[in-house]
């Protein structure tokens, strides 16, 4: 019954997740490999960083600084992933702030 | 006055190379005087997908190391009689080329009455690509429907606006996206990124897909371009597409699927991807 039921099943949208991971990946490599992107990027990550190391523990892979491109804006977003406190089990939380930049 | 395009991608096996074959057979069954330049030094292959493998006597690196003159290392087409290869070098290294050298030849090819000279990128993004770009008045991007492919376009992209003489001069560089291999059933299915995606994505002008075809292997097995094949769809396509980038205003085909009934569904194929 399985065989036939196959062709009647929908296929999986595939192309709907390489569109929603090749999104990702292109504008953080678009910030990355610093074309046309703000060369303060990296050093505002850093300082970040520390900022927020005096009141929490993250590493840096925690913190992302990124600029996208929104129609005629663009969008300076800056993401935390700040562990739960006293869970050794890392569930996290994630601040996300975006602030309109130009 | 030459204008100097580059056919480049990134990523390798995408069809830079049967582009560049049909858009300079295409270019020159329009009339114009075309050059078609191999630049990928080592691995040349546009010669053989042209048919013009057993004239090659001298190559780009000759000519640019000035062990030849140009007239003696481009061959000229038996088909089209406007229509010019430059083949790139089989056994020497990498390092052959260089800019003033590539600028010589450009300059040359200008000084010939040339309108077309097309530069057949290598894959990847080192010095032979760069040096493929560097000269080039606008680009044709060629992408496959595929993550890898759309990704790297990308990277290509952020390339030509900073490593090429147009952006050093402060110039943006006119860019445009060849998608190739497209199956618009596939992509209906939702099996396949769409045409609509990749330009969302990519955020460049469009010139056409190439639909996957069987005739591009037929083609190429015999060393001609696809697009001296009139009645098969990648030689429509291609036309179409070299007529947009002189201007005018082709509707675009082979983007959308065909209805198709039960019984071809059935027993197409392709319902090997579906479960």
């Amino acid at each position: 019954m399985s065989t036939w039921f196959k062709f009647w099943k929908k296929p999986e949208n595939t192309a709907q997740v390489a569109k929603d991971r090749l999104q990702m990946i292109v504008s953080r490599e678009r910030t990355a490999c610093g074309v046309g992107a703000p060369g303060f990027l990296p050093a505002l990550q850093q300082e970040l960083l520390q900022v927020i190391a005096k009141y929490e523990r993250v590493d840096l892979d925690h913190v992302q600084v990124s600029i996208d491109r929104r129609g005629e804006a663009e969008v300076l977003e800056l993401s935390v992933m700040l562990p739960e406190s006293g869970n050794k089990e890392t569930t996290r939380t994630s601040l996300r702030s975006s602030i309109l930049y130009a | 006055m030459a204008k100097v395009i580059v056919v480049t991608s990134g990523k390798g096996g995408v069809g830079k190379t049967t582009t560049t074959a049909s858009l300079a057979a295409g270019f020159a069954q329009q009339g114009f005087k075309t050059v078609a330049i191999d630049f990928d030094v080592g691995l040349r292959n546009l010669d053989l997908i042209m048919g013009v493998e057993r004239r090659v006597v001298y190559d780009l690196v000759n000519v640019v190391k000035q062990e030849a003159t140009l007239r003696q290392a481009m061959i000229r087409d038996k088909r089209l009689e406007n229509l010019f290869v430059l083949p790139a070098s089989q056994t020497r290294d990498k390092d052959a080329l260089d800019v003033q050298g590539v600028g010589r030849v450009i300059d040359e090819l200008r000084d010939l009455n040339f309108d077309y000279v097309l530069c057949d990128s290598p894959a990847g993004i080192e010095k032979g690509a760069q040096l493929a770009m560097y000269y080039a008045d606008e680009a044709i991007v060629v992408t496959n429907p595929e993550v890898s492919s759309v990704r790297d376009s990308d990277r290509v992209l952020g390339l030509l606006d900073a490593k090429t003489r147009k952006a050093e001069l402060g110039v943006a560089m006119k860019s445009h996206l060849l998608v190739t291999r497209y199956s618009a059933e596939r992509a209906a299915r939702g099996e396949m990124l769409k045409v609509e995606d990749i330009l969302e994505l990519l955020g460049i002008p469009f010139l056409g897909v190439i639909p996957e075809s069987k005739a591009v292997l037929h083609n190429s097995n015999q060393g001609t371009p696809v697009i001296l094949d009139p009645n098969s769809d990648a030689a429509q396509a291609y036309v179409d597409a070299i007529k947009r980038f002189l201007g005018e205003d082709q509707p675009h085909r082979f983007i959308s699927a065909e209805k198709r009934g039960f019984f071809s569904r059935l027993f197409s194929p392709s319902n090997v991807y579906a479960g």
